[in-house]
């Protein structure tokens, strides 16, 4: 199996056009956390024209909703949390210079082709290892939306945070070509009842 | 009459989330090595080992197996000859809640539908309570994560469309589900009833420990014909392509109108998490 590839932020166009699906990527350096309600905000201040508390440009965001920090511990249990609630606002995020978001599960064709226009990528990590993914987390901070509690915005330092190039910039989708690769069942009818 | 004072069962409580949410039970634990010997998929095989290095870590470490520590959902099979005492049993049982997600370090994950302003203490809980002979109380504690939930549904079928119709929505359910509730999943299903009974069976039938066989043997048969279909679709591990989209597909039937066919799919991450003391 190949080597995994190593990855610090800020990130160039060139670092992400040579990332393909199925790469494995370690990340070191600076990521930032966001979830639901700091994409509204971070999206409602762009309509609005106005400055985001943190610069995205070559930044990766991890989808991430922590549990809090027992005393002793940097970070609480610090999995993925599923990426389609962030479609909706994503592609403008992308537009304004982010390179990469960490989540899991499936994105939107306006996003992947957000990514592919702008040169984004996005990552998966394992969904459920929050307690290994905490590990990897060395420092953390809150920057912006203290008020939204585990929704809040941090800016974690990592060290080797293992993670998935599920989209590339060049429009392949891994959940797409992993599931044809081993799939065994005949394309079945989808369901004709209501629902 | 037994007397059991409400401050036992807040105890309880508390010590129950904290505990279903650090120990991964070892049903799953021996599921997720069975389907080790049967992936193919290498990335798959690697997930799948990565769940078990992160169960021991939080088992170890007494953190949260995963950072969705959920909605709280508390079974209780009270005795009908116990008198209970020191208060309200469903205020009893918030407590322990409160109490447990607090001392446990566990996200509080509940907030307004509309204004999303979060609750603060992860309550209110969940409590299906559920009257039994005897002088004991039964609580399982069952912490339900978000992403898993979203993908679950309930329907109801016409009759015509009967035991083929019941195989191809759930079948259909978890392919259209694909990564999103963190496979390998566990499938909970509730046929029959009235829309919210299917609702409660479906989500009752995860209590039921991996690994082990329906007592019914049509529903046994059903179970594995299903969980036989699912594998096929070729999600895998957190849907990067494999054979182990769901490690089992757990099924509860009672009858239904004879108008309707009842089905509720309740779809659960493989962190399949519940506790249980009795009292």
């Amino acid at each position: 199996m190949k080597r995994p590839i190593r990855l610090r932020p800020p990130l160039s166009d060139e670092d992400v056009e040579r990332l393909k699906i199925g790469d494995r990527v370690l990340i070191s350096g600076i990521i930032y956390t966001g979830r639901d309600a700091a994409h509204k905000r971070l999206f409602d201040l762009l309509k609005e024209g106005k400055e985001l508390p943190f610069d995205l440009k070559g930044q990766i965001i991890y989808y991430v909703g922590p549990t809090p920090a027992k005393p002793g511990q940097v970070f609480g249990s610090a999995g993925p949390t599923t990426s389609y609630r962030m479609d909706a606002y994503s592609p403008a995020l992308i537009e304004k210079g982010l390179k990469g978001m960490i989540g899991k599960g499936m994105r939107s064709d306006a996003v992947k082709e957000a990514m592919k226009r702008f040169k984004a990528v996005y990552f998966a990590a394992t969904g459920g290892a929050g307690a290994l993914l905490a590990k990897r987390v060395k420092k953390a901070e809150v920057v912006a939306y203290e008020d939204l509690g585990p929704e809040a915005i941090r800016r974690l330092e990592v060290e080797d945070l293992p993670v998935i190039v599920i989209n590339d910039v060049h429009g392949n989708d891994l959940y797409i070509e992993g599931e044809k690769k081993y799939r065994t069942s005949p394309q079945s009818p989808p369901y004709q009842g209501g629902d | 009459m037994r007397e059991v004072d409400v401050a036992l069962i807040t105890e309880t409580v508390k010590e129950l989330c904290i505990s279903a949410n650090t120990d991964l039970g070892e049903d799953v634990i021996e599921a997720i090595d069975q389907a080790i010997e049967k992936e193919e998929s290498p990335l798959g095989i690697d997930i799948l080992n990565e769940l078990k290095e992160n169960a021991q870590i939080a088992k170890q470490e007494k953190v949260p197996i995963c950072q969705d520590t959920g909605f709280a959902v508390v079974f209780v099979e009270l005795g009908q000859d116990i008198h209970l005492v020191g208060g309200d049993l469903s205020e009893a049982i918030h407590e322990g809640v409160r109490q447990g997600y607090r001392e446990g370090y566990l996200r509080k994950s509940l907030c307004h539908p509309f204004t999303r302003a979060n609750t603060g203490d992860n309550t209110p809980a969940i409590i299906h309570m559920e009257l039994v002979p005897g002088d004991k109380i039964k609580i399982v504690v069952a912490p339900k994560g978000g992403g898993s939930e979203n993908m679950s549904r309930v329907t109801m079928l016409t009759p015509s469309e009967g035991v083929e119709g019941v195989k191809r929505y759930i079948v259909q359910r978890v392919k259209e589900s694909g990564s999103n509730p963190c496979p390998p999943t566990i499938i909970g299903v509730g046929i029959g009833g009235t829309l919210e009974k299917a609702a409660f069976l479906a989500k009752k039938s995860l209590l039921r420990p991996l690994g082990s066989k329906n007592p019914d043997p049509e529903l046994m048969k059903l179970e594995q014909e299903i969980l036989s279909e699912i594998n096929k679709l070729g999600i895998g591990p957190q849907g990067l392509g494999g054979r182990t989209t769901s490690l089992a597909v757990h099924i509860l039937m009672m009858p239904c109108h004879i108008a309707s066919l009842p089905l509720a799919v309740n779809i659960q991450c493989h962190a399949q998490r519940h506790k249980e003391a009795i009292i």
